[in-house]
C-alpha cells in the first residue's frame, strides 16, 4: 500500500504543529451509568416501565420465597435427635424447621432398605463399581473406552448380580430381593434400564427402518404400543400378568418383573431416539458403505451406528434422565425404592411431627435433583461439543 | 462378451440371494413371535384354569358394590363394574382437560418469560424449568398432596373464601350456580354472539381483500360474545341462583366440592407439564430466524401484526408437535392418581375392580386399550395437522 | 439317509422338551415336594400390620400370621427359620398365590365364598375371628357407627372392607363419602391428618393402626362390628395334600392349647400317658406320615412356636402392644369359637 511512505510524512507534519495530536487518543470509557454494574442493571432490569414492573415483581417473589426457605431448611432446622420429641416445638426450638435428625437416623434405611447389616459392604462395592463404569464411559478422554463399554455392559452386570443376590459357593450368602430397598433398588432399576434399553432400542430402531415388512411391522407395533400407554400400566402388566404368561414353575421375582416392565418401556423410547439419529445420517453414508461391499451388520456397526449414536448422545442422556425419574413408579407396584422408603419412614409414628413429611420430600428432592441435573449438564455439554463439529 | 441376449446374472446360491434371505428372516421372526404368543396364551389358560379364575368380560354387568369419591355421572354402590369404568374414565378425562388448559397457559407464560430481556425474569423462569424438570412427578404429587394440602386447616377452622366458599383439608367448596327459568335466554344470546362474531369476521376479511380497509375484529367479537349474554342476563332479571356450601355435622354439604386429591393431582400435573411446554415454546420461538422479523418490518408491518402474522405462525409449526406430546404425557401421567387416591381410570379399574374380580388380564387390557386409543387418535390428528401446516416448498 | 438322521434328532429333542415341560407342570401340583426341594417355604404375609405381620428395621418378622407360617415351616423342616416372607398388599395377594409366588397366604385374609370358589383359594381354617369396625376421633363425640351419616370415611381399596362399608351405609340409609387408598398405611395417615372423620377396617387392625396415629389416645374404636371377618390362611386350589398340611398345622396348635401342651412343657408331655397327647405329639399312630410329614410334626410346631394361645398372647394379646382380649378367639371350652377336629 502507499500509506507506508506517506505516513512518516504526515507524522512529521503533525509533530511540527504542536496542537495536533500525533497519535490517536484512547477512547474514554462510556459514562458510568451506561457501563459496568449500573449500566448493566439499567439495560437489563429497568429499561422500560414494563421491565421495571417485572423486575419489582421478581424481586418481591424472591424475597417472599428465599428467606423463609433458607430459614426452614437451615437456620431453624433440627440436626440432631433420637425421635420425634427433638423436632416438636419446645423451649429450645420455638420455631421448628426441617427435621434433619429424622433423615440422619433413617439414612442407612434409605440407602440399603432391609439389606442385612453384615452384608452391606456388598452394596457399597456395587455402587463403587457403578461409579467407576459411569465415569469411564462418560469421560470422553478416559483411556480404553472400548474396554470400558465391555465392562459396563457385560462384566459389571454379571459381577453385580452375583455380588448383590449372593452365591453361596464363593461364600456370599444369598440375599432375597425382598430385602433390597432404598437407594440400592432405585440404582438397580435405573442401571438395568440403562444397560438393557440401549441394545434393545437400537434393534427396534433398526427394525423400524428395515426393508422387511414383517420386521418393520413388529417393531412399529411394539414401539407404538408401549409409547401409547402409561408406564404404570406397563408395570401393572409386568407385575400382575407376566406371572400368568410363563410356566408357573418360573414364578419370576417381584423385582425382576418390575425390571422387565421398566426395560421394555425405556427400550421403546430409546428406539425412537436412535431412529432420529439414524435419520440424520445422510443417504450417501449408506450408499458408500454398500459400495465398498459391506454387509448390513458391518455397515451398521462400522459406518452408520457410530455416527448416529454420536449425534444422539444428548438425547440418549435425556431419556436416561426420564428413566431415572420414572424409577420412582415402581413404588406403586409395591417395591421399596428410594422414594418408597422415605414414604414409609415419613408415616412412622416415632417421627410423626408437622415437619417430617416436608423434610423427607426435601431430602428426596435434593437427591433426585442432583442426579438429574448432573445428567442434564452432561447432555448439554455434549450437545455444545457436537455442535462445534457441524458448524461451518 | 458372451452371446448377445444372455444377460442372465451369474447363478447365485439361494442362500446368498437377498430376497430369499429376507423372506427367511421374516418367516423365522413370525414363527418365534407366534411361538411366544402361543406359549404365553397356553400358559395363561393353564394357570387361570388351575387357579380357577373366571375369564371373559362377564363381570362388566355385575354389581360393583363399592363407592367412588368423585363421580361425574350417576353412580351408586349398586351400579355395575361397567358403570365404574365410565366413572373412572370421565375422571381421568376431567383432570386431563383441566390440566391441559392450565399447563398451556402457565407453560406459554414461562416460555416467554425465559426469552425476556429482563435478566431477573429470564433467570427465574430458567430456575423454575430446571428445578421442575429434574424432579420426578411422583415426588411432586406426593409433596402437593401430603405436605401442602394436609397442612390446610380442619373443617372447623376452614378458610373462608370471599363469595361463600370454604377451603380446608377436605377440599375446596364453592357456591354452585343453578340456572333458573329464563336462563335459556342467556345461553341463546351467547350462541348468537358467537355466530355474530364469526359472521363479522368473514365480512371484515372480504372487505379488507376488496378495499384494503381494516376493521377492529377482536374488539367487536369480544363485545358480541361477552356483551350480548350480559345484556340478556340482566334483561331476563338475573336468572341465576347460587347454592352455597353449608357446614354440616361432619362435612360441608351443597355447592361444588373439589376433592383435595383432584387439586393435588391438577397442581402436580400442571406445574410439571408447564416446565416442558415452556421449553417447547422457547425452542419454537427461537427457531424463527430474526431475519423473518426484520423482513416483516421492512414490509411495513408494525410489531404487533409482525408477531401475529409472521413469527407466531412459524413458531407454532415447531411448537405444536412437542406440545401435543406433552398433552399426551399429561394424560398418561394422570394415572399416577393411584398414588394419592384420586379415583381415575387406573385407580378405579386396575385398582379396585381388578381386586374385587381377580380378573387381572381383562382389566389391565381394557385400561391399556383406553390409553392406546387416546394416543392413536391424537397421533392421527397430529399427522393430519402436520400435513396441513407443513412447509410447502416450491 | 442324512434327512432321516436329522428327523430323528429333531423328534428326540421334541420328546425331551415335551417331557421336561410335562415334568415341570406335574411337579408344580406337588407343593410339598416343591417346598422340600427348594428348602424354603414362601409365605405371603402382610408386612405392614402390627400383630399380624410386620418386619422390624432389621427385617425380623413378627405377628400371628407370621408365626402360623413359621409353624408350617417347623412342621416341614423342623426349622422355623427356613422361610421367606413375601410382603403382599391387599391388591396383589391373590395373584401372588395363584401365580405360585407364595406357597401359602397368611395375610389376615377374610374367608368369603367368592374367594374360596372363583379366586382359586382354599381357606384352611380361621386363625382369627374378626369383624369390621370404625375408629373415630374422640373430639367428634360420636358413640355409634349409626351416627356417621354423611361422614367421610377412609378405607383401603380392593378389600371386603370397602364392600361391607357400602353395604352397611346402604342398609341403614345413610349417606357415604369414601376416600380410598391403595394401602392401609396411606389410609390411616390420611385419617390421622384429618382427611376423613373415620377409618374403617377389621377391629384387630383398628387397634394396631391406632398405635400408628400421632396421638393414639385421641381415637376410639366404636362398638359396632358390622361384618363377619373370619381371617385365615389359604392355599392354592388343586393340591389336596398341601391343603391338608396347612389346615392341620392350625388345628394342631389349637389342640395343643386344649390339652395344655405348651412350648415350655412339651418335652415332658411327650412322656404323657394321655392318648390324645400321644397322638398329637406322634408317639402313637402314624398321623404325621399320613399328611406326608414326619410323625413328630406337631411336636416340632409346639417346640419351636408354642400352642395357639401362646402365639395369640405374644402377638396380639396382653403380652403385646395391641392388648386385644381373646373374645371370639377363645377356645370353645371357654366360650369362644376356636375348635379343632380331633386327631385320630
Amino acid at each position: 500500500m502507499d500509506t507506508a511512505d506517506t505516513m512518516p510524512a504526515t507524522a512529521r507534519r503533525a509533530a511540527e504543529i504542536a496542537f495536533v495530536r500525533a497519535a490517536t487518543e484512547e477512547p474514554l470509557p462510556p459514562p458510568l451509568t451506561q457501563s459496568g454494574a449500573i449500566g448493566w442493571i439499567r439495560e437489563n432490569l429497568f429499561s422500560t416501565p414494563l421491565n421495571i414492573a417485572l423486575t419489582l415483581v421478581s424481586i418481591a417473589l424472591i424475597v417472599w420465597v428465599m428467606p423463609p426457605l433458607i430459614q426452614y431448611m437451615f437456620i431453624n432446622a433440627v440436626w440432631t435427635g433420637a425421635d420425634r420429641d427433638a423436632c416438636l416445638v419446645s423451649i429450645e426450638h420455638p420455631v421448628v424447621g426441617a427435621c434433619w435428625a429424622f433423615v440422619r437416623e433413617r439414612f442407612a434405611y434409605f440407602i440399603y432398605g432391609f439389606y442385612p447389616i453384615s452384608e452391606r459392604w456388598r452394596v457399597d462395592a456395587f455402587l463403587a463399581m457403578l461409579v467407576v463404569g459411569i465415569v469411564w464411559l462418560a469421560w470422553l478422554r478416559a483411556p480404553r473406552r472400548d474396554i470400558g463399554a465391555a465392562y459396563f455392559f457385560v462384566v459389571m452386570p454379571a459381577v453385580s448380580y452375583i455380588l448383590l443376590s449372593g452365591w453361596p459357593l464363593i461364600g456370599l450368602s444369598k440375599v432375597e430381593t425382598s430385602f433390597w430397598g432404598g437407594l440400592l433398588v432405585t440404582v438397580v432399576v435405573a442401571a438395568v434400564g440403562i444397560v438393557v434399553s440401549l441394545p434393545i432400542g437400537i434393534l427396534l430402531a433398526l427394525g423400524r427402518r428395515s426393508q422387511m415388512p414383517a420386521v418393520r411391522l413388529f417393531s412399529v407395533i411394539v414401539i407404538e404400543f408401549v409409547r401409547g400407554v402409561p408406564l404404570i400400566t406397563v408395570l401393572f402388566m409386568a407385575s400382575v400378568m407376566l406371572p400368568l404368561f410363563v410356566p408357573d414353575t418360573w414364578s419370576p421375582d417381584k423385582l425382576l418383573r418390575a425390571l422387565v416392565g421398566v426395560a421394555l418401556f425405556t427400550s421403546a423410547y430409546m428406539a425412537e431416539v436412535v431412529r432420529a439419529g439414524l435419520q440424520a445420517i445422510p443417504k450417501g453414508q449408506y450408499e458408500g458403505a454398500m459400495a465398498v461391499g459391506l454387509g448390513y451388520w458391518q455397515m451398521m456397526r462400522l459406518i452408520v451406528l457410530p455416527q448416529a449414536l454420536r449425534v444422539t448422545i444428548p438425547n440418549i442422556v435425556n431419556s436416561y434422565i426420564s428413566l431415572f425419574k420414572d424409577t420412582t413408579l415402581v413404588f406403586i407396584v409395591g417395591i421399596f425404592d428410594f422414594l418408597r422408603t422415605i414414604e414409609a419412614a415419613r408415616i412412622d409414628p416415632k417421627w410423626a411431627t408437622p415437619t417430617t413429611s416436608t423434610t423427607g420430600y426435601a431430602f428426596a428432592a435434593v437427591f433426585y435433583f442432583i442426579c438429574c441435573y448432573l445428567m442434564s449438564r452432561y447432555a448439554r455439554n455434549m450437545e455444545a461439543r457436537l455442535a462445534t463439529g457441524h458448524k461451518r | 462378451m458372451s452371446a448377445v441376449g444372455d444377460h442372465r446374472p451369474p447363478r447365485v446360491s439361494p442362500l446368498n440371494d437377498p430376497r430369499v434371505r429376507s423372506i427367511a428372516y421374516q418367516v423365522v421372526l413370525c414363527a418365534v413371535i407366534l411361538f411366544l404368543v402361543w406359549g404365553a396364551v397356553d400358559n395363561a389358560i393353564d394357570n387361570l384354569a388351575r387357579a380357577r379364575i373366571a375369564s371373559g368380560f362377564g363381570f362388566w354387568n355385575a354389581t360393583a358394590g363399592f363407592d367412588i369419591s368423585q363421580t361425574l355421572i350417576e353412580y351408586s354402590t349398586t351400579s355395575t363394574y361397567g358403570r365404574a369404568f365410565w366413572v373412572g374414565l370421565l375422571n381421568t378425562l376431567l383432570v386431563a382437560a383441566f390440566g391441559i388448559v392450565f399447563a398451556t397457559i402457565l407453560g406459554f407464560m414461562i416460555g416467554i418469560m425465559r426469552l425476556s430481556r429482563n435478566f431477573l425474569v429470564s433467570r427465574l423462569a430458567a430456575g423454575y424449568v430446571e428445578l421442575i424438570r429434574n424432579l420426578p412427578i411422583l415426588l411432586q404429587l406426593l409433596f402437593w398432596y401430603n405436605a401442602v394440602l394436609k397442612a390446610l386447616p380442619e373443617l372447623r377452622d376452614s378458610i373462608l373464601i370471599p363469595g361463600g366458599g370454604f377451603l380446608n383439608n377436605r377440599g375446596l367448596f364453592l357456591p354452585q350456580p343453578v340456572a333458573e327459568p329464563g336462563f335459556d335466554a342467556v345461553a341463546l344470546a351467547f350462541v348468537a354472539g358467537i355466530c355474530g362474531a364469526v359472521a363479522y369476521r368473514i365480512w371484515a376479511r372480504r372487505r379488507q381483500q376488496r378495499t384494503g380497509a381494516q376493521a377492529p375484529v377482536l374488539m367487536v367479537a369480544l363485545a358480541l360474545v361477552v356483551g350480548l349474554p350480559v345484556v340478556a342476563f340482566f334483561a331476563a332479571g338475573s336468572p341465576l341462583e347460587f347454592v352455597y356450601p353449608d357446614r354440616g355435622r361432619f362435612n360441608i354439604r351443597g355447592g361444588i366440592e373439589v376433592l383435595p386429591e383432584f387439586v393435588a393431582l391438577l397442581f402436580g400435573l400442571v406445574i410439571y407439564t408447564a416446565a416442558f411446554i415452556a421449553e417447547a415454546v422457547r425452542a419454537g420461538i427461537m427457531a424463527v430466524s430474526h431475519g423473518q422479523t426484520e423482513a416483516a418490518y421492512s414490509l411495513g408491518l408494525r410489531p404487533g401484526p409482525a408477531l401475529r402474522l409472521v413469527v407466531i405462525p412459524q413458531a407454532m409449526r415447531v411448537i405444536i408437535p412437542p406440545l401435543t406430546n406433552q398433552y399426551l404425557n399429561l394424560t398418561k401421567n394422570s394415572s399416577l392418581a393411584v398414588a394419592i387416591g384420586y379415583p381415575d381410570l387406573v385407580q378405579v379399574f386396575t385398582g379396585t375392580v381388578l381386586n374385587q374380580t381377580g380378573q387381572a388380564v381383562e382389566t389391565v387390557a381394557i385400561t391399556m386399550a383406553v390409553y392406546l386409543t387416546i394416543s392413536l387418535v391424537t397421533s392421527l390428528f397430529m399427522n393430519w395437522y402436520n400435513a396441513r401446516i407443513a412447509l410447502v416448498e416450491r | 439317509m442324512g434327512d432321516s438322521v436329522i428327523m430323528k434328532r429333531v423328534f428326540a429333542l421334541t420328546i425331551v422338551a415335551a417331557a421336561a415341560a410335562f415334568a415341570a407342570t406335574a411337579a408344580s401340583a406337588q407343593t410339598l415336594n416343591t417346598v422340600k426341594s427348594r428348602g424354603v417355604l414362601h409365605c405371603g404375609a402382610n408386612g405392614t400390620l402390627a400383630g399380624f405381620g410386620l418386619p422390624d428395621a432389621q427385617g425380623a418378622w413378627t405377628g400371628l400370621d407370621v408365626d402360623f407360617c413359621r409353624a408350617l415351616a417347623a412342621a416341614i423342616f423342623n426349622d422355623p427359620a427356613k422361610i421367606k416372607f413375601v410382603p403382599l398388599t391387599a391388591k396383589d395377594r391373590f395373584t401372588a398365590l395363584q401365580s405360585g409366588d407364595v406357597d401359602v397366604l397368611a395375610r389376615n385374609t377374610t374367608w368369603t365364598s367368592s374367594r374360596d370358589t372363583q379366586l382359586g383359594l382354599n381357606f384352611t381354617g380361621v386363625n382369627y375371628y374378626d369383624g369390621q369396625g370404625f375408629m373415630v376421633r374422640k373430639a367428634l363425640k360420636v358413640n355409634s357407627a349409626l351416627e356417621l351419616n354423611d361422614a367421610a370415611i377412609c378405607v383401603q381399596q380392593g378389600t371386603t372392607t370397602e364392600l361391607n362399608l357400602a353395604d352397611y351405609f346402604r342398609a341403614n340409609k345413610m349417606k357415604l363419602k369414601t376416600v380410598t387408598f391403595a394401602s392401609a398405611n396411606e389410609a390411616v395417615k390420611a385419617y390421622d391428618a384429618g382427611r376423613c372423620d373415620a377409618y374403617t377396617t377389621d377391629a384387630s387392625g383398628l387397634y394396631a393402626e391406632r398405635l400408628r396415629t400421632v396421638k393414639p389416645d385421641d381415637h376410639i374404636v366404636l362398638p359396632e362390628i358390622i361384618s363377619k371377618e373370619p381371617l385365615g390362611p389359604s392355599a392354592r386350589h388343586g393340591d389336596d395334600q398341601w391343603f391338608d398340611i396347612v389346615k392341620w398345622t392350625h388345628y394342631a396348635m389349637v389342640i395343643a392349647e386344649e390339652l395344655n401342651v405348651t412350648k415350655a412343657n412339651v418335652d415332658e408331655m411327650v412322656k404323657s400317658d394321655n392318648p390324645e397327647i400321644k397322638r398329637l405329639l406322634g408317639s402313637e399312630g402314624k398321623h404325621g406320615e399320613a399328611l406326608g410329614l414326619t410323625n413328630d410334626w406337631a411336636y416340632r410346631i409346639i417346640k419351636h412356636l408354642g400352642n395357639y394361645g401362646e402365639i395369640f398372647e405374644k402377638n396380639v394379646g396382653q403380652a403385646s402392644a395391641l392388648k386385644i382380649s381373646r373374645g371370639l378367639n377363645a377356645l370353645w371350652t371357654k366360650g369362644g369359637l376356636q375348635y379343632a377336629p380331633p386327631i385320630r
